[in-house]
C-alpha cells in the first residue's frame, strides 16, 4: 500500500512537472494516465514478480553524483588532449577490475559510471570482474577506477 | 541592465560555447581516431561533456521552471541510457571480434 501511495506521488509530480498544461480535461487526463500507468505496471509485476534491491542511500549517492562530475570534468580534458595530440601518443588497453558492490545496481552505478567518464568503457561482467577499454592506459588510471568503486561500495546502505 | 541577468547570460554563453566547442572536438576525434575503440572513446567526449555543458547553458537560458525541469529530465535520462548505448555497442564488437577468434589483437 504504501509503495502504490509513493508511486502515485511520483507519476503524478512527473506528469505535472511535464505537462504544464493545468486545465480541468488536461488534468483528468493525467490523472487517468497515472492509475493506469500503475494498474499495468502492478499487472506486470503479477507476470514477472522480479524485484530490484534498491538498497541505496540517496544523501550519499548525490554526493557521488558530484565526485562523478568533477572525474567526468577531470577525463573531459584528458581525452580532448588526446585526440589533440593524435593517434600516435595513445596507450590503448583491455584489463580487468574487480567488484566490491554487494546489490546489482551497485554493479550498475559502478559500470554506468565507468562508462560515463570519457576515456573509460566498461565492456563485460563476468563473476565480479569488469572488463574496462582505456584510451590512455597507465597507473593513475588504474588507481582511480579502484576508488571510484570504493566510493560506489560506499553509497550502499545497510552491510 | 541588471548586474544579475547579465551574469546569467554571461555564465549560459560560456557553458554553451564550451559544450559546443567539446562537440565539435568529439567529432574531430571520431574522424582523427583510426581504431574503432578510440574512435568510442571520443564519441564519449560529445555524450559527457559536450552534452551537460550544453543543458547547463540551456538550463540558465529557460525562464521558466517548467522548462527547466524538462532539461534537468532530459539531462537525467541521458546520463542513465548514453552509458548504456555505448556498452551495447561495445559488447557487440567485442563479441564480434571473438567470432572472428581476433580477441588477442584487441587485449594485447
Amino acid at each position: 500500500m504504501r509503495s502504490l501511495f509513493i508511486s502515485f506521488v511520483l507519476l503524478s509530480l512527473t506528469w505535472l512537472l511535464l505537462s504544464g498544461v493545468y486545465k480541468g480535461l488536461i488534468m483528468g487526463l493525467g490523472l487517468l494516465s497515472v492509475l493506469l500507468t500503475i494498474y499495468f505496471v502492478r499487472r506486470m509485476d503479477k507476470i514477472d514478480g522480479y524485484t530490484i534491491d534498491f538498497s541505496i542511500n540517496i544523501f550519499k549517492l548525490l554526493g557521488y553524483f558530484f565526485w562523478l562530475l568533477m572525474e567526468i570534468a577531470k577525463s573531459n580534458i584528458e581525452v580532448v588532449k588526446a585526440i589533440i595530440k593524435g593517434d600516435n601518443h595513445i596507450n590503448k588497453k583491455m584489463f580487468f577490475i574487480s567488484t566490491s558492490q554487494r546489490s546489482d545496481l551497485g554493479k550498475v552505478i559502478f559500470a554506468n559510471s565507468i562508462t560515463l567518464t570519457p576515456g573509460t568503457i566498461s565492456i563485460n561482467l563476468e563473476n565480479n570482474q569488469l572488463c574496462v577499454h582505456a584510451l590512455n592506459f597507465n597507473e593513475a588510471s588504474t588507481k582511480g577506477l579502484e576508488e571510484m568503486d570504493r566510493r560506489v561500495k560506499n553509497i550502499e546502505s545497510g552491510s | 541592465m541588471d548586474f544579475l541577468p547579465m551574469l546569467i547570460q554571461i555564465f549560459s554563453w560560456v557553458f554553451i560555447v564550451l559544450g559546443s566547442c567539446l562537440m565539435v572536438i568529439g567529432a574531430a576525434g571520431m574522424l582523427r581516431f583510426a581504431d574503432f575503440w578510440a574512435r568510442l572513446h571520443a564519441a564519449s567526449v560529445i555524450e559527457s561533456g559536450g552534452m551537460i555543458f550544453l543543458l547547463l547553458g540551456m538550463c540558465l537560458q529557460a525562464n521558466d521552471w517548467l522548462i527547466f525541469f524538462k532539461l534537468a529530465f532530459i539531462g537525467l535520462f541521458l546520463f542513465i541510457t548514453g552509458p548504456a548505448a555505448t556498452h551495447a555497442v561495445a559488447k557487440a564488437a567485442l563479441s564480434d571480434q571473438s567470432r572472428k577468434n581476433s580477441t588477442k589483437s584487441a587485449i594485447k
